[in-house]
């Protein structure tokens, strides 16, 4: 269990230099990047407060500040690419509450993600084990869509053939390496169906008033394709005809968050090409995180000589669908959901997009629902992409946070509208033994429609 | 790893002692713009008796002490000396004691002033010092800087709230001042003589805190000026009518486009001079005075009045307000804020000044500031890459400050001098007054050990 002393230490560790680990470099990202968005952080000290990993550790370096004091130094030269400032960026979780705090406006999440391109670039942190793992996912399994749902097949098969439950009864978990046997209950639930299954490449509604396309993701593709399926049943209830496309590629947030912003601009290209902007009123995306990212295309590509202007067409383009749905108004749910709800607030949603009204606005539009205020709804439960791996024992602590407040709220449904934050609640659900529910704002919505039609009740 | 800290990992072990590059870059600063340094290492004492350790073996071994909080200062106070230690208290935080038949709260240094807040509004009382940064801000900085904010007009500033203190005095020795008795003149006030000191004459590790019975009600009106001499004289025909609001802040054109570009609060954008107005107190008070202020507002050509409808809303105007100096960043790389602060009847003449002068150097300054105490914050938008430009900034600031003495105002209101403004210290306050202040500074830390080059040239 994480105490916070233990955090401590672990993060006064990860300052100490190792003589183990004397490979440094120099930096080419941070240095490429507008000095002028280095230069906007006036070391107010306004952002410490709302970061989670200073908040546990009061150590200036686990701060916002800190860090982009750090970057501004790499950026200068006068500090070099080390493990020990790699180990910092990884310590962040990018949840971005920062940028909600600053007044100055920073930009933390462009300098992040060029500080761990840095990072990945003077291969400060290589270790033969996290090399074969990158290579994997970020490098393999991430950037082939059939690969990727080949794989969640496999999973699938594993976890209802009778197999992960008998692993499970007879704790063969246990020889696994550590590492991974901590992981192992993180693990989705995968959906038997995948979104292209469930979803036809056009739907029109009988009066169709906007014509959308719809991001289906690659974790809620696989995990949450029903999450997929609400979205285009409730855009269809809205008057969108939903174009969406089978094939999809991730959307490159996975890799611009792990220092490959080179394969995140990749990503974007593919997904460009999948989508025709011009036949599109708007894009939907139901991920708050695969969000953030996506309205940044423009930025991501603003030096890419065929993709530049296309890419500022998408960022334009480009909405959550609680933002979009707010935007074309909100066709009335007559069903009614008879739960108390409570929301909690994915970073990517309310401090990448500053999306925290929408989702709420949508649950109150349901008859019958309750909902609940999240003491500390905006605060980040610890999933932060892959961060619940990369470092479990923060991750941790804050999942344990975010369970007491739900445990607080005595909701019956927690509302999450991205999918790492859904699969960690599960977990945290799993490990305390609530009979919490998780469920995605538009899923809610779509069941608000269904009863609507049927008359019935839920 | 430098002896020093090899030396305090037998005081503090070896999680709170700091030494690595990427560690003490991060320390080398506080609020204060362009201006950095580096210790040699950084302690992270959490007892009086860790910091008495640390103190004792810098006296012994004449090694320079730099003690901070969060590191919000706006003077520079707590950035590092060549070769010092960085004592920093942030992790000191544990509240000891809230006593609700004395009216009292305890804490360590550490603890940050929002959480004293806090927990007195929890049992029905108030903290009222509400500097700028009070979200992270801790308790001992603002006793060591004398802070002030939002509501020093009617509640005044942290000294008038401090009871008393534990200090760890330059030899190591650990002493206490004051207590929960309201009447207490045994002996020199020497509490007062900590508050205020920039951590130049010992280290506070706990401050005994009076709280206040929360006011029943408050009122927050928005008032705008198409003048902002407008604005002046309607703080200082608020005040002859013998009204003391809490608050009366002010926002000159350039920083409400700043406040509004972040806090989206729906400020208007084409007034020249915002005026925050808030009264508290019991409701029949606060109803009539609210009325007064309004009526003296447009007496003296107030555009608008709006007062806020709910709860809500004033707080995301004083929450808007509060960010001003930060928000203000958005226009330039380098923001130099200042707080030149004047008698009330001088306002309109130190606005005009401070307009002037802007204009007469090519600066580009935005202003704000606590109105009401005659408080402003002239905040000079540069860029400290641009070396024409701040050798004018550091001669409009200067006349600035000199027009401020003239007027019977001070150099610093609420920041302190620090490394910032310690140039200008001596033609403000007069040759008799500054050797005071060394003596002082002489009896109290003879080897000149803590935060040394601070305040005196």
């Amino acid at each position: 269990m994480a105490t916070p002393e233990g955090l401590h230490e672990a993060a006064v560790r990860i300052g100490r230099s190792n003589p183990q680990h004397a490979r440094q470099g120099a930096s080419t990202y941070l240095k490429r990047l507008d000095y002028s968005v280095l230069q906007q952080c006036i070391h107010c000290g306004l952002c410490l407060p709302t970061c989670p990993t200073y908040d546990e550790t009061k150590l200036e370096r686990n701060s916002p500040r800190g860090r982009i004091a750090l970057m501004r130094r790499i950026a200068d030269g006068k500090l070099a690419v080390t493990r020990a400032f790699g180990e910092e960026l990884y310590f962040c979780l990018g949840c971005l509450a920062c940028e909600t705090a600053c007044p100055a406006g920073v930009q933390y999440g462009e300098m992040f993600e060029h500080a761990r391109a840095d990072i990945e670039q003077a291969g400060v942190m290589r270790h033969p084990r996290r090399d074969v793992v990158r290579k994997l996912t970020l490098r393999w399994l991430f950037t082939h869509p059939q690969a990727l749902r080949a794989f969640g097949r496999l999973l699938w098969v594993y976890q209802n053939c009778g197999l992960e439950f008998l692993v499970r009864t007879l704790q063969l978990t246990r020889f696994l390496p550590g590492r991974l046997r901590a992981l192992e209950p993180l693990t989705p639930r995968l959906e038997r169906h995948f979104s292209n299954a469930l979803i036809r490449p056009v739907e029109t509604p009988l009066n169709p008033r906007h014509r959308v396309g719809l991001l289906t993701g690659c974790v809620q593709d696989l995990a949450f394709s029903r999450v997929n399926r609400d979205t285009a049943d409730v855009l269809l209830a809205n008057g969108c005809e939903v174009v969406t496309p089978p094939a999809q590629f991730c959307c490159g947030s996975l890799h611009a968050h792990n220092g490959e912003l080179e394969l995140s601009r990749e990503m974007a290209r593919r997904n460009l090409e999948a989508f025709d902007l011009d036949r599109l009123d708007a894009v939907i995306t139901n991920a708050a995180g695969c969000g953030t990212h996506l309205k940044h295309y423009g930025q991501l590509l603003q030096d890419d000589p065929v993709y530049a202007e296309r890419a500022v067409k998408w960022s334009a383009k480009l909405r959550d669908v609680h933002e979009f749905l707010a935007e074309i108004g909100l066709e009335a749910p007559r069903g009614s959901i008879p739960q108390k709800v409570t929301y909690h607030e994915a970073c990517h949603l309310c401090h990448g997009q500053k999306i925290t009204r929408q989702p709420r606005q949508i649950l109150q539009a349901i008859p019958g629902l309750e909902l609940v205020e999240l003491p500390e709804s905006a605060w980040c439960c610890g999933s932060a992409g892959i961060y619940n791996i990369t470092q479990p024992e923060m991750s941790q602590k804050l999942l344990q946070r975010k369970m007491e407040n739900l445990q607080k709220t005595g909701a019956d449904i927690v509302a999450s509208a991205n999918p790492g934050c859904s699969v960690q609640l599960q977990a945290g659900i799993r490990q305390t033994g609530s009979q919490l529910r998780v469920l995605h704002p538009v899923s809610l919505l779509a069941q608000a429609y269904r009863n609507g039609q049927t008359g019935r009740k839920a | 790893m430098p002896n020093v800290a090899e030396d305090l990992v037998r005081v503090l072990g070896r999680e709170r002692v700091l030494w690595e590059p990427e560690h003490l870059a991060v320390y080398g600063f506080d609020g204060t713009a362009a201006l950095s340094g580096e210790a040699d290492c950084v302690a992270l004492p959490k007892t009086t008796g860790e910091v008495a350790q640390v103190i004792g073996y810098a006296a012994k071994n004449k090694i320079p002490v730099v003690t901070r909080g969060s590191g919000t200062g706006l003077s520079g106070g707590s950035v590092p000396v060549p070769s010092c230690i960085v004592l920093c208290l942030a992790q000191m935080n544990r509240v000891l004691e809230l006593d609700e038949k004395n009216l009292t709260i305890n804490v360590e240094s550490g603890v940050v002033t929002q959480k004293v807040a806090e927990l007195a509004d929890a049992v029905g009382l108030l903290y009222p010092p509400d500097p700028g940064s009070m979200k992270i801000s801790t308790v001992g900085g603002n006793v060591a800087e004398n802070s002030g904010g939002l509501r020093g007009l009617k509640y005044g500033v942290t000294r008038d709230y401090v009871m008393g203190l534990e200090v760890v005095l330059a030899n190591g020795e650990v002493a206490a001042f004051g207590n929960k008795c309201v009447k207490d003149v045994a002996g020199y006030s020497m509490k007062d003589v900590f508050i205020g000191s920039e951590g130049t004459l010992g280290v506070i590790t706990r401050v005994l805190l009076q709280l206040v019975p929360r006011p029943a009600t408050k009122k927050t009106m928005l008032t705008t000026f198409s003048q902002m001499d407008a604005a002046a004289e309607t703080v200082s025909a608020i005040i002859a009518a013998r009204i003391i609001p809490c608050t009366l802040e002010f926002l000159d054109r350039i920083t409400i486009r700043c406040v509004e570009d972040y806090a989206h609060v729906g400020l208007p954008l084409d007034v020249e001079a915002i005026l925050l107005m808030e009264t508290d107190g019991h409701p029949a008070v606060v109803a009539e005075e609210a009325d007064q202020m309004a009526e003296i507002a447009r007496r003296h050509g107030a555009v608008t009045v709006q007062v806020a409808q709910t709860a809500e809303e004033a707080a995301r105007l004083t929450t808007a307000r509060r960010v001003a100096f930060a928000a203000l960043a958005r226009v330039s790389p380098t923001t130099i804020l200042e707080d030149a602060t004047v008698p009330r009847s001088e306002l309109a003449s130190m606005i005009r000044f401070i307009q002037q002068t802007a204009a007469k150097h090519d600066v580009n300054v935005g202003t704000f500031g606590h109105m009401g105490d005659g408080n402003l914050h002239p905040t000079f938008l540069t860029d400290e890459r641009n070396a024409a430009e701040m050798a004018r900034v550091e001669q409009a600031m200067g006349e600035i400050f000199d027009h401020a003495v003239r007027l019977g105002g001070t150099i610093s209101g609420e920041h302190g001098i620090g490394l910032a403004k310690k140039a200008f210290l001596p033609r403000a306050i007069g040759d008799a007054s500054l050797e005071v202040m060394r003596q002082l500074k002489r009896t109290l830390d003879p080897d000149n050990l803590l935060n040394p080059g601070k305040i005196f040239v």
